[in-house]
């Protein structure tokens, strides 16, 4: 199974995951620059590779939540490469990835709950709750979220994988190792590719923004007799 | 690429029109346009946010509306081009990366072209080779985002901006007045509709920048000669509103509406025919949504038939913002053998008209 998976929810990442083998890696430490970095990635991870598109057997979107510009970028670019393909589409939330990790990388313990937890800017945390799998299984599973809201709000007393956890010592417990951790699509590519052996739904790419934009509707004007 | 006739594929989501227009060479294929409109009336304008929402979801949906109009595939376009400024930063980017993903997909050049220049782009579709574009071209552009008078010297790398709004587009001023007025949104049309019912010459609103100290001479052109200013007429019809309200009579809206729209009207068109005559240009182009106002193209051409000058006005529907224009321009560009951007370049929200086509970085 050959995948291609972005996600731009923070950094802009891409990787081609070969069944569970990541063959190619792209990413980018800048957050502010997705729709410039994002198509020479693609181009640059499938030509190193010797792959071209029309073999890919799906593309993987990471649908945040992350900051609504360059989640955009990155949905955008994985639904054109679809259409343009025509290879299938599916998304999974970011968050899924770094718990992957956490999981992979033995900083979680079995069946027990933990935290995963990225920057929303303005003082804010993308947010979900996830159990650890049992011994030898390697996808967590979701128990709640995602969520958006001040890193103080989130349940105590829960070791936190991500950012997050960088950016709010005071207020979060992290993970030594996973402190300044964001979504990778290597890693997003892996936890499609274990749910669709699973024979799991994936999700479309819809985009989890979690907050509405800042428009407001303007209030009626003042009558100077008023 | 047969560069003769090339088939091009335009993307344009400035604002809050997701546009994919088809040409080849001068000749529309398919204009295929998705708006948003509706989604920001209850605001009173544009909000980004919504917008650049509505460019993601309408994306890929009208692109295959637009390929199924054009009765054309992927394959058989020889170039893609895209708006990559100047306009809202974060609608950009959606388009922008669009079209990134589709030049990666087909291995097709791609063009990050400038959206006022293809406002003027759209006036060369229908037209053959031949008969292309005038030796001294004019264009006014006139929108919710953009107040314009351009020279196009050459539409594939000379255009000079001759003058613009110094605050609110033209547009922004008719909605920012319908509101005043209790018309709602979009304020272009209500107004215009109701103007008709007015008396043009009931109020004097100010025509901003026209005293002598802005306008100077021909020979010694004062800072902004060929340049507009809408903020202050707003205020003055807030002000003759509420003159009315403290009197406690009824506001004659019908009237303020006609007298403020020919306030517009009249700066709008004696300073692009100023400049017009002054920069020897013969034939002006009219794009932008306002080109749409019945009483903007009337004294446009009154105006321009009397100073000698030709007046062309693009069909409505590529008047305001659209794929085809873009497309339009991207062709104009591939017959002329420019360079492509390739697909490294960033959105610029205030690119300079003088930037038609980025280069490549
Ligand atoms: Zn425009």
């Amino acid at each position: 199974m050959l995948l291609l998976a972005l996600d731009t929810s923070a950094a802009a990442t891409v990787a081609l995951v070969r069944d569970d083998v990541v063959v190619g890696r792209f990413a980018s430490a800048d957050t502010r620059s997705h729709a410039e970095v994002l198509a020479p990635a693609v181009r640059g991870v499938l030509a190193d590779a010797g792959v071209a598109g029309t073999e890919l057997d799906a593309i993987i979107a990471g649908v945040g939540p992350g900051p609504f510009t360059g989640l955009r970028a990155g949905l955008v670019t994985a639904r054109t490469l679809g259409f343009a393909w025509d290879v299938a589409l599916h998304g999974v939330m970011s968050l899924d990835a770094l718990a992957f990790d956490a999981v992979a990388g033995n900083a979680t313990t079995p069946d027990t709950e933990f935290l995963v937890g990225t920057d929303a800017r303005r003082g804010e945390v993308y947010w979900a709750a996830y159990r650890a799998p049992a011994q030898g299984a390697v996808l967590p599973e979701l128990v709640d979220g995602p969520h958006v809201g001040p890193a103080a709000g989130l349940p105590g007393s829960r070791p936190v994988i991500g950012r997050a956890a960088g950016l709010y010592p005071e207020d979060l417990d992290g993970v030594p190792g996973f402190t300044t951790a964001d979504p990778d699509a290597a890693s997003l590519g892996r936890v499609a590719h274990a749910r669709l052996l699973a024979g799991r739904l994936l999700l479309d790419t819809s985009p989890l923004y979690l907050r509405e934009s800042d428009a407001r509707v303007p209030g009626p004007r003042k009558r100077a007799t008023a | 690429m047969t560069t003769a006739e090339p088939l091009i594929l335009g993307v344009e989501s400035s604002c809050d029109e997701t546009g994919i227009g088809i040409v080849r060479g001068t000749q529309l294929l398919t204009n295929t346009v998705s708006s948003s409109m509706d989604e920001h009336v209850r605001f009173g304008g544009v909000i980004p946010e919504i917008a650049s929402r509505a460019h993601l979801e309408a994306f890929v949906p009208t692109l295959r509306a637009a390929l199924a109009d054009a009765g054309v595939s992927l394959e058989e376009i020889d170039a893609i081009a895209v708006t990559a400024g100047p306009g809202l930063s974060g609608a950009l980017m959606v388009g922008v990366a669009a079209a990134k993903a589709l030049a990666v997909a087909t291995g097709k050049p791609l063009f990050a072209i400038n959206h006022l220049v293809a406002h003027v782009g759209v006036g060369l579709i229908g037209r053959t080779p031949a008969d292309g574009l005038p030796p001294a071209l004019g264009a006014l552009l006139v929108s919710g985002g953009h107040t314009e008078i351009l020279r196009v010297v050459d539409i594939a790398g000379d255009v000079e901006l001759l003058g613009s709004t110094i605050d609110d587009a033209a547009g922004e001023a008719y909605d920012k007045t319908a509101r005043i007025l209790g018309l709602g949104y979009p304020g272009g049309p209500a107004i215009d509709r109701l103007a008709a019912q007015g008396d043009p010459k009931a109020i004097r609103f100010p025509r901003g920048l026209s005293q002598p100290k802005y306008m100077g001479t021909a020979e010694v052109p004062g800072p902004h000669r060929y340049d507009w200013s809408f903020s202050g007429l707003k205020t003055a019809v807030a002000r003759s509103v509420e003159q009315y309200e403290a009197a406690g009579l009824d506001v004659p809206v019908a009237d303020i509406a006609a007298s403020f729209q020919e306030a517009v009207v009249d700066i709008i068109t004696s300073k692009a025919v100023l400049a017009c005559t002054e920069h020897g240009i013969t034939e002006l182009l009219l794009g932008g949504g306002v080109a749409a106002n019945r009483r903007l193209r009337e004294l446009t051409q009154e105006r321009c038939e009397a100073a000698g000058i030709t007046l062309t006005v693009p069909p409505i529907p590529l008047c305001t913002d659209n794929g085809a224009m873009v497309a339009a321009l991207g062709a104009q560009l591939v017959m002329s053998g420019r360079s492509p951007s390739g697909i490294a370049f960033g959105t610029n929200s205030s690119l300079p008209v003088t930037t038609v086509v980025l280069p490549k970085v």
